[in-house]
């Protein structure tokens, strides 16, 4: 019972201002991907983004979508098979650096993507001469930039866990490193490894600054040469991805609280 | 009762002030017909009970059994759904927390954390207007009745527990509330602490005159510093009486098992005695006839020759206590029996051993037909 | 008393059952195997340095050197330029407002969830809600305020023809600069409520319990405990904001697609273009610029941050 907590009369009317404000956007960008020509309400232009004929039309958008999926991929497989094996390592054998490393975690939050890209142009060059200038190397940039995310979910769930006894025991037991890794301390990060994965693929879904300047083409570089042209496609497409978004979210936030629940001694 | 290391005392003239102005003047409290429920829960199925002025009184009990919302509902914390509480005589229920003039001490984390020890123990005189000095001052005597006087300008976070938990006190005692209330403020502390810091909570309480409610499910704590204990269980009380009453009279099988350390054994009552292992002993209250648990202390219980009359046993294991020793004991019809006896006695694991019983009363509970 | 016979050896005190006995610890033999988990730190710390540390040394690094690659201070000179100086005027007063504003209307959301379920239906919501909008793509909040409010906006309209108000009376301001302050507004509301709802929900009631025993009111609880507990992590959640706002590109970019008042806008500019002001490399001086900014304010977050984990412990 916590006496700190306001009246539900307080709670309703903040809660009814402020949620009506924010809902307005969204509402308003729903209807206005309803309205049709002649002024009456239809879910036509809905419709018509998944008519086949209409595919080249948007073809921006598809291309922009299969990019940035296998961005995301390519970027989760950065952190579950760079990011989580390091930070291990750093837990079980170098405990001392952790606070190093965490300021190195946290710096992407104080460079700006902005700033970032200034300096990534040339290096992605070099990239664009050696590896080809498709989309998925990008990557290796998103990397940096869900780094501060990903690195507080995993690092919560390795702190969570005794990794230094789980490894120990483990060893105790004949067991390898890489068994050790793979079937003992990963199994156990699976939440915090899971939300890591799920707030990258958001993360990447929703990168514009960094493609948009090395020009590359995502999804929402896609959306904005869309919105030129069909300004109510863009609007169902960014309805899409925000539900899409927010249905990941809720899964992360569900798994969450759902794996905290420890049976009790 | 102090440990070797507790530097002696010299109270400041002025908190003689505090000392004169209470000493046996505390203020009478009462729990008349206290219900509380929440939704359809009934947590407390009406309380009733009368605390002197002075005295100490600890509510002792299980989780859950009522303890702490009967402290709550006497701050005004919680409000009763029947019944009242009266402080002085008059009734209270009606009275918010902060004006029932009454000090208390939490478990843990009540101390604010943005004010240093002195802003904290004066934060109850600024709020009833006393001005900065004067606060000032009598904060400062109080610190140094909890013996913390030269720790005023530190942070909370930089105190150990043991020495927050006294500056709460000495907060809660700065304003000469009516009424003291300490709702389990060792049960965060380490063992040691914990024992010292009782002591001197004890100590101040009988200096002050203030009737002091406890809540606490430590049986030992609240043996050794109450004037009286409250045995409560599921929203009842079970039993009032004073410490040694509570041991050697248990009036509950339920007071019996928490109170003290015992053994069960089956006996069998006839009359006004229970016959276990053959030997017939007196029964501190009566009891229907047939099957019952006995409930013994190992101090009833002694290392006896092989022909006395008794029980014959293997020792499971001993525990040195440093001044008697402790055994545990399976007895030949499976019981296991705690049964002390002097540090000079040693034991092997294994051992044969008789076990013998003193004349002493004991409390039992009759055994349901279909219990194991 | 039953005779005894004890035991030889140190364990006379002590009868323990003699399965609980330890085994020893197996003997070292020889000297240890050369350490090689260093080599494990070698991947990330590649990967950090050509990634994280490299782009940013040749980002601000390359506002000193000219076209050519001379050193030059012509670049950080051009950073006193008035143009230059607006710009970085705008983008500071447009972060400091969307920050105040945001952190405000973000405590009082978060005031109004205090108490309620961690698990519970309106804070999940709430939770994920905030957690999309922002962390997720200003191009699409920049899509749905134009939809809402922009010329031919839904809201718009409703307000020209239902109540007669034009909203654009003045200029399409949506466009300009004042346009980003409802679009910023959009992920610094929910950006307030992700980072201060912890400090919030950390107000321990035994504080406000203690508050009452010792004569304290309700009102008299948050102006004595309350706010000036909450001070410094609504400070901290402040400067966030403000380097949030302040680093923030794409709702600018997908707004105002052409111009740039504020400082990302003129990087992209000075990107985009090959010489601006006569200069090159002035992307660079203005990448010094905005890190040197959201450095100090990064560091004050931090630093503020370290002392109220203390209190919070």
């Amino acid at each position: 019972m916590n006496r700190l907590a306001p009246s539900p009369a307080a709670r309703w009317i903040i809660g009814a201002v402020v949620g009506l404000v924010f809902v307005i956007p969204f509402l308003a960008t729903f209807l206005f991907t309803l309205s049709s020509p002649d002024g009456s309400y239809s879910l036509d232009r809905w419709v018509a983004l998944f008519d086949p004929e209409n595919a080249r039309r948007y073809a921006p958008i598809w291309t922009g979508l299969a990019n940035s999926l296998v961005l995301a991929g390519v970027t989760v497989l950065i952190v579950l098979f760079l990011f989580t094996p390091t930070m291990v390592l750093v837990a079980l054998r170098f405990p001392k650096l952790r606070r190093g490393f965490e300021f190195l975690a946290l710096l992407p939050i104080t460079i700006p993507a902005i700033v970032l890209v200034v300096g990534l142009a040339p290096i992605y060059l070099q990239i664009g001469r050696t590896l080809g200038t498709g989309a998925w190397t990008l990557a290796f940039a998103y990397g940096i930039l869900v780094l501060p995310f990903t690195y507080r979910s995993i690092q919560a769930s390795i702190d969570a866990i005794d990794v230094k006894t789980l490894a120990e025991a483990a060893r105790t037991l004949g067991a390898g490193w890489v068994t050790v890794l793979v079937r003992v301390i990963a199994p156990n990060l699976r939440q915090g490894l899971l939300a890591a994965s799920l707030i990258s693929v958001a993360v990447v879904l929703g990168e514009f600054t960094i493609a948009s300047l090395l020009n590359r083409q995502v999804l929402q570089t896609g959306l904005v040469v869309i919105n030129r042209q069909d300004a109510y496609a863009a609007a169902v497409f960014t309805l899409l991805a925000l539900a899409f978004a927010f249905v990941l979210l809720l899964i992360i936030g569900r798994a969450g609280r759902a794996g905290t629940g420890r049976t009790p001694s | 009762m102090t440990s070797a290391d507790t530097p002696p005392r010299t109270l400041p003239s002025t908190s003689d002030n505090l000392l004169i102005a209470d000493a046996g003047e505390g203020t009478r409290v009462e729990f008349r017909g206290v219900v509380k429920e929440y939704g359809s829960t009934r947590v407390l199925h009406g309380v009733d009970l009368d605390i002197a002025p002075g005295e100490f009184v600890s509510l002792l009990g299980p989780s859950g059994c009522g303890k702490t919302t009967a402290l709550r509902v006497l701050a005004g914390l919680e409000k009763a759904t029947a019944g009242e509480v009266r402080l002085g005589g008059q009734d209270v229920s009606a009275v918010p927390t902060n004006r029932r003039d009454i000090g208390m001490v939490f478990q843990s984390y009540s101390l604010f954390p943005h004010l240093r020890v002195a802003d904290n123990t004066a934060f109850g005189l600024r709020r009833r207007g006393i001005g900065k000095k004067d606060a000032a001052t009598r904060a400062a005597d109080a610190l140094e009745l909890v013996g913390l006087g030269h720790l005023a300008d530190r942070f909370p976070h930089q105190l150990s527990g043991g020495q927050q938990q006294r500056v709460a006190l000495a907060r809660a005692l700065v304003t000469e509330p009516r009424v003291l209330l300490l709702d389990e403020p060792l049960s965060a502390l380490d063992a040691k602490v914990r024992v010292q810091l009782r002591d001197e909570i004890r100590r101040i309480q009988l200096r002050l005159g203030i009737t002091t409610v406890f809540v606490t499910h430590d049986q030992e704590e609240a043996l050794a510093v109450s004037d009286r204990i409250a045995v409560m269980n599921a929203g009842r009380i079970e039993q009032i009486g004073t410490p040694e009453d509570l041991y050697l009279n248990p009036a509950t099988p339920g007071v019996a098992a928490f109170i003290g350390v015992s053994s069960v054994v089956a006996g069998v009552v006839e009359g006004d005695v229970v016959t276990v292992w053959g030997v017939r002993l007196p029964l501190q209250a009566p009891s229907e006839p047939g099957p019952v648990d006995v409930f013994l202390r190992p101090e009833n219980l002694r290392l006896a020759d092989g022909d006395a009359p008794g029980m014959d046993a293997i020792v499971q294991e001993s525990t040195f206590l440093g001044s008697f020793r402790r055994t545990l004991v399976r007895t030949s019809d499976g019981a296991l029996v705690r049964v002390q006896h002097a540090a000079t006695d040693r034991v092997e694991y294994a051992e044969r051993v008789r076990i013998a019983l003193s004349a002493d009363p004991v409390a039992v509970r009759p055994r349901e037909r279909e219990r194991d | 008393m039953t005779t005894v016979r004890t035991l030889t050896g140190p364990d006379q005190d002590r009868v323990i059952d003699p399965v609980a006995s330890e085994p020893s610890a197996p003997a070292r033999r020889g000297r240890p195997a050369p350490d090689w988990s260093w080599l494990g730190l070698t991947p990330f710390a590649a990967y950090v340095l050509l990634f994280l540390a490299l782009p940013t040394v040749i980002a601000v690094a390359s506002g000193l050197f000219d076209g050519d690659g001379a050193f030059t201070f012509d670049n950080l000179a051009a950073l006193g330029d008035p143009v230059i100086l607006a710009t970085f005027w705008n983008s500071t007063w447009v972060s400091l407002l969307t920050a105040v504003v945001g952190a405000v209307i973000g405590a009082l959301v978060c005031y109004a969830m205090l108490g309620l379920p961690e698990t519970g239906f309106v804070r999940t919501t709430v939770d994920a809600a905030s957690g999309v909008l922002a962390q997720f793509g200003g191009v699409m909040l920049a899509f749905t305020m134009i939809a809402a409010i922009g010329t031919q906006g839904v809201v718009t309209k409703f307000l020209r023809d239902a109540l007669g108000i034009d909203i654009f009376a003045g200029g399409a301001w949506i466009y300009a600069l004042p346009g980003l302050i409802p679009a910023y507004l959009v992920f610094q509301v929910p950006l307030m409520i992700i980072t201060f709802m912890p400090a919030l929900a950390a107000l321990r009631p035994q504080w406000f319990e203690a508050h009452l025993t010792l004569g304290g009111t309700r009102s008299g609880f948050w102006r004595h405990i309350g706010f000036p507990v909450l001070a410094p992590s609504f400070l901290a959640s402040l400067l966030l904001l403000f380097a949030n706002a302040f680093s923030s590109y794409a709702t600018a970019a997908a707004l105002a697609s052409q111009g740039s008042q504020i400082v990302p806008l003129q990087i992209r500019t000075a990107l985009t273009s090959e010489t601006l002001l006569g200069r090159e490399n002035l992307a660079g001086a203005l990448a010094l610029g905005m890190i040197v900014v959201v450095a100090v304010v990064m560091w004050g977050y931090a630093l503020i941050q370290r002392r109220t984990a203390r209190w919070q412990a």
